[in-house]
């Protein structure tokens, strides 16, 4: 059987055209995805992990009713993950963190959360990617690789289709790359601009500075010739309509949101010139869903706490990786992502010491080290819902094939009901 | 079965008002009362109360990107209480269910993004829902509107309102938002849009004769250009005229019914349009009453808010969504020593003071752009009370009172009138017959408050309300959760528009256009109209 248009929700560009070949409860053939999106469903499409508890193979049952108990007796529990499940799962989420007064925190914590925090300072002009498709003439990458994390973004978005007023497509536009080192990103930028790391904040201000006509007195910026930096800011005032897609190379590098409070103000002044927008590279498939779910649910976009009863929002307070490294949590559940694989020793060191309950189809380090495993249906293949792509696009992924586990967001739900009793 | 007795009712649709009537309720619907009843009846004694239909919102924004957005960028107004303004999917059902309101509408949601829409309003609990989707900039529009086309525009309105799940069509600053893209902006309704060749002219007239040739339930609902500016009221009779006596919804008129070149002669001309509008007898209005205190303004009218970043300085978003529209938002204070905001606040006072029929003129905030709903009891009072309003003016400065004509209105609003503006009016705007009324076969949606000297403390908190048979609230408490349905439109189109529309979503969108319509998934209990 053939499906076709499905989303493929490995990463935040959610490409939305592939076409699946399935027999019976199997994909056999993926076309039109990029190497990494082929590769999750074509190997990762069925959960393999098995319901445990203390490594010991249990019934699904049993691996609930044992998250229960670890979460009904918890004085400061944290929910954690978020970003590679649907939104109905992101939902199911919040309802149990509030069920039992728990934190809740996304993976943005530790990529886009300071983008966030900036859009809190600065607000954000912004576009869906297809106004990049059809009008941007200048496309700037700052701190970010698609080409390794976004695989098709130049291709569907970004660089190379043909727009409405774009018809030229890729000669229609300049495509400008800062970064500290040369990614393969850089590599099809017509101008390549590579900055001293640390050295973006001053960059960016400087772009600004240049704007207000209040050059700095110096020669260099960022280890690079101000007249470069000259000519940039003019190619931003004369581009028709120009965008900034940036990453972690300014969220996660010192200065971090203040990185993107700068470039933000940047976009932001342009506008007083011509049309300019930026857009934060998000990572992960459902991320941004889970910036918006957590938003209508709780009022906040991340770093949530329920320990009151009424929502409180206290990023570097309730955001776990500070949760965990101050010890403070007693129980953790992580609903697919990968926190002991990527979260500081300090909050790792945590991590080992708690319960913790992982919700994933797939071993991972977090798995390997949890109390409970409960395994669940993959978002995207075999669960359906709601993913929100990085420009806040939502589209609905299918179910494509079927498999023995429950979608997270059921998974979710019956602990909810298992709590409450 | 449910049988109020006792309580004063008011009914202005079956013209009711006032009489001690006994209202009987089952299966969701208000029925005769029965000669046997055959169920245990359960009594709701509203002796020294009033009963009314419960209440219907015609234009807030409750859903979606730009509410989320908002609450994104603001977590410091988040929540219920005094300054704040941004309340979460559940918070929102709530805080109207407490004010005896049972319906209401989102007034703007671009096509690309209408799953986000009802994915939210779906997490709203109590309220029946409903949503608008933007149109006025959209490419296919624009395309027709260009051509002349008006039977592929009628089939394009009617694919849109199908793929977004919509309950009518919006217009917002048309063309406006197009030249934004570029910069621009629309000042007259005969200026040019870009790259289109049409004027806002033809965008208005050719959408609101394809919305009357469809039999919508609801007209156009159009939120005109120069939203805000001085001198703007010029820019809305001339919409009017233009419109020559035809079927239109004109929204948060307030913002719209300025006069004066600047700050400095900043003035009301609420009077000049309360008389256009009450020579034409198919206009109805909503009034987005300014509420003195922090708000957020948020809109589809991007160029509108980027003049609102420049002149405050406040944080901006601006959102541009390919081929249908834009938005923006902008934190905002509305102060009571300020002249321009002092007028504002009593235009909107004037329309709905001015605006003969109540049947015409509805109450709205404009939520969250010219206050939270949450305070609609407070303009109730305002409209009923003179003393109060009186009182109120004092506080202002005193500018108000040489540029409005405020001061002269010696018009107090009846109860039943409130009834109108709140509930049967906009709802036979929105041509919901089960609603806003509570005779034989309506919606069992009831509103019962105690009464009282103070008519803000009076609709603040609803001694009951019922939901579709339900008691949902007690005593101003959520005494049970329930969830209400979302209202569509469904009206019968030719099918070859699909090829039409298909084509250019394939070239220049970047969504399959299989997914681009909303599922059915997200309208797990749905109401649909159907049209002819
Ligand atoms: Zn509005």
């Amino acid at each position: 059987m053939r499906v076709n248009n499905v989303v493929c929700m490995f990463c935040g560009a959610l490409c939305d055209d592939l076409e699946l070949v399935v027999e019976g409860d199997r994909i056999t053939e993926v076309r039109k995805g990029c190497a990494i999106g082929k590769k999750k469903f074509l190997h990762y499409q069925e959960p393999v992990l098995s319901p445990m508890v203390d490594g010991k193979v249990v019934d699904l049952e049993e691996a609930i009713q044992v998250a229960v108990d670890i979460l009904s007796s918890s004085r400061y529990p944290l929910i954690y993950g978020l970003s590679s499940t649907t939104c109905e799962g992101q939902v199911a989420a919040v309802r149990l963190a509030k069920a039992i007064g728990a934190n809740i925190d996304s993976t943005s914590s530790v990529c886009h959360g300071p983008s966030t925090i900036a859009k809190q300072i600065v607000g954000v002009s912004t576009a869906t990617l297809g106004e990049v498709k059809n009008r941007a003439d200048l496309v700037i990458f700052w701190g970010c690789n698609p080409a390794a994390s976004h695989p098709r973004h130049f291709n569907r978005y970004s660089v190379l289709p043909k727009g409405q007023f774009i018809p030229g497509g890729r000669e229609g536009r300049r495509v400008v790359v800062v970064d500290v080192r040369p990614t393969p990103t850089a590599r099809i930028a017509d101008t390549f601009l590579q900055v001293t790391p640390g050295g973006d904040y001053e960059a960016l201000s400087t772009l600004r500075a240049l704007l207000k006509k209040i050059p700095p007195d110096r020669e260099e910026v960022a280890g690079i010739p101000l007249a470069r930096w000259e000519e940039l800011a003019e190619a931003c005032k004369a581009a028709r309509y120009g965008i900034l897609f940036f990453g972690m190379g300014l969220t996660m590098s010192r200065g971090r949101y203040m990185n993107v409070v700068a470039a933000l103000s940047l976009v932001r002044d342009l506008n007083a010139f011509t049309r300019f927008g930026a857009i934060a590279m998000r990572g992960h498939g459902n991320v941004t869903g889970s910036e918006q779910a957590l938003a209508w649910t709780t009022g906040y976009p991340f770093a949530v706490n329920f320990s009151r009863g009424t929502p409180r929002y206290s990023p570097g307070e309730f955001t776990a990786v500070d949760l965990l490294a101050r010890g403070e949590v007693d129980a953790v559940l992580v609903i697919a992502s990968d926190p002991a694989a990527h979260f500081p020793a300090a909050a790792v060191r945590h991590l080992e010491q708690v319960p913790v309950i992982a919700l994933d189809p797939h071993p991972t380090v977090t798995t390997s080290v949890a109390k409970v495993v409960i395994p669940c249906a993959v978002s995207g293949i075999s669960a359906a819902g709601t993913a929100y792509r990085m420009d806040g696009v939502p589209l609905r992924a299918k179910k494509v094939i079927s498999v023995a586990y429950p979608s997270d967001a059921e998974i979710l739900a019956s602990i909810s009901e298992g709590v409450k009793q | 079965m449910i049988k109020i007795i006792n309580g004063e009712v008011y009914d202005p649709l079956n013209k009711i008002a006032g009489e001690i009537r006994e209202i009987w309720v089952e299966g969701g619907k208000i029925i005769n009362p029965p000669t046997k009843p055959r169920t245990p009846v359960e009594v709701i004694d509203a002796a020294g109360m009033l009963v009314m239909p419960g209440g219907v919102d015609i234009h807030s924004h409750i859903a979606g990107s730009k509410v989320n957005a908002g609450r994104v960028m603001r977590p410091e107004v988040h929540g219920w209480g005094e300054g704040r303004s941004l309340y979460t999917a559940e918070e929102t059902g709530h805080l109207y269910a407490r004010m005896g309101y049972t319906t209401v509408m989102e007034a703007a949601v671009a096509p690309l993004k209408a799953r986000h829409t009802h994915e939210e309003l779906n997490h709203i609990p109590v309220l029946d829902k409903g949503c608008y989707t933007l149109m006025g900039n959209n490419h296919l529009v624009l395309d027709c509107v260009r051509r002349k086309d008006l039977n592929t525009l009628k089939n394009v309105v009617a694919w849109l309102l199908s793929a977004s799940r919509g309950m009518a069509l919006k217009v917002v600053n048309a063309g406006g938002v197009e030249n934004w893209k570029r910069g621009g902006n629309v000042r007259s309704l005969d200026d040019s849009v870009v790259e289109w060749g049409v004027t806002p002219r033809e965008i208005i007239t050719m959408l609101v004769e394809a919305n009357e040739a469809l039999g919508l339930p609801h007209s156009v609902h159009l939120h005109c250009h120069n939203l805000g500016l001085p001198g703007n009221y010029r820019s809305t009779l001339e919409t009017l005229q233009a419109l020559e006596g035809r079927r239109v919804h004109l929204t948060h008129l307030q913002f719209y019914s300025y006069g004066g070149k600047g700050q400095a002669d900043f003035c009301s001309r609420a009077q000049e349009v309360a008389e256009e509008v009450n020579a034409q007898p198919l206009v109805t209005v909503d009034v987005g009453q300014v509420i003195f205190g922090d708000v957020t303004t948020m809109t589809a009218d991007a160029p509108a808010q980027y003049g609102l970043y420049r002149i405050t300085g406040n944080r901006w978003i601006s959102t541009d969504v390919n081929m249908e529209s834009g938005a923006g938002i902008v934190p905002l204070a509305f102060r009571p020593r300020s002249p321009v905001n002092s007028i504002q606040w009593a235009v909107g006072l004037e329309l709905f003071l001015l605006i003969e029929d109540p049947w015409r003129v509805f109450l709205t905030t404009d939520h969250p752009n010219a206050g939270p709903f949450t305070m609609y009891p407070q303009v109730i009072k305002l409209l009923m009370d003179r003393d109060y309003r009186e009182e109120m003016m004092g506080s202002l400065h005193p500018k108000t009172f040489k540029r409005t004509t405020l001061a002269e209105i010696r018009r107090e609003y009846t109860l039943s009138e409130i009834a109108v503006i709140t509930r049967a009016g906009p709802a036979r705007a929105l041509g919901l017959k089960d609603k806003g009324h509570l005779g034989v076969g309506a919606d069992a949606d009831i509103a019962i408050y105690r009464k009282g000297n103070d008519w803000e403390e009076v609709f603040s908190r609803a001694a009951y309300v019922l939901k579709a048979g339900e008691l949902v609230i007690k005593d101003g408490e959520m005494v049970r959760g329930t969830w209400g349905k979302t209202f569509r439109v469904d009206t019968p189109r030719d099918p070859r528009v699909e090829k039409v529309v298909k084509d250019k979503y394939q070239r220049w969108g970047t969504v399959s256009f299989d997914n681009y319509g909303v599922e059915d998934a997200y309208l797990p209990r749905e109401e649909v109209i159907r049209c002819r």
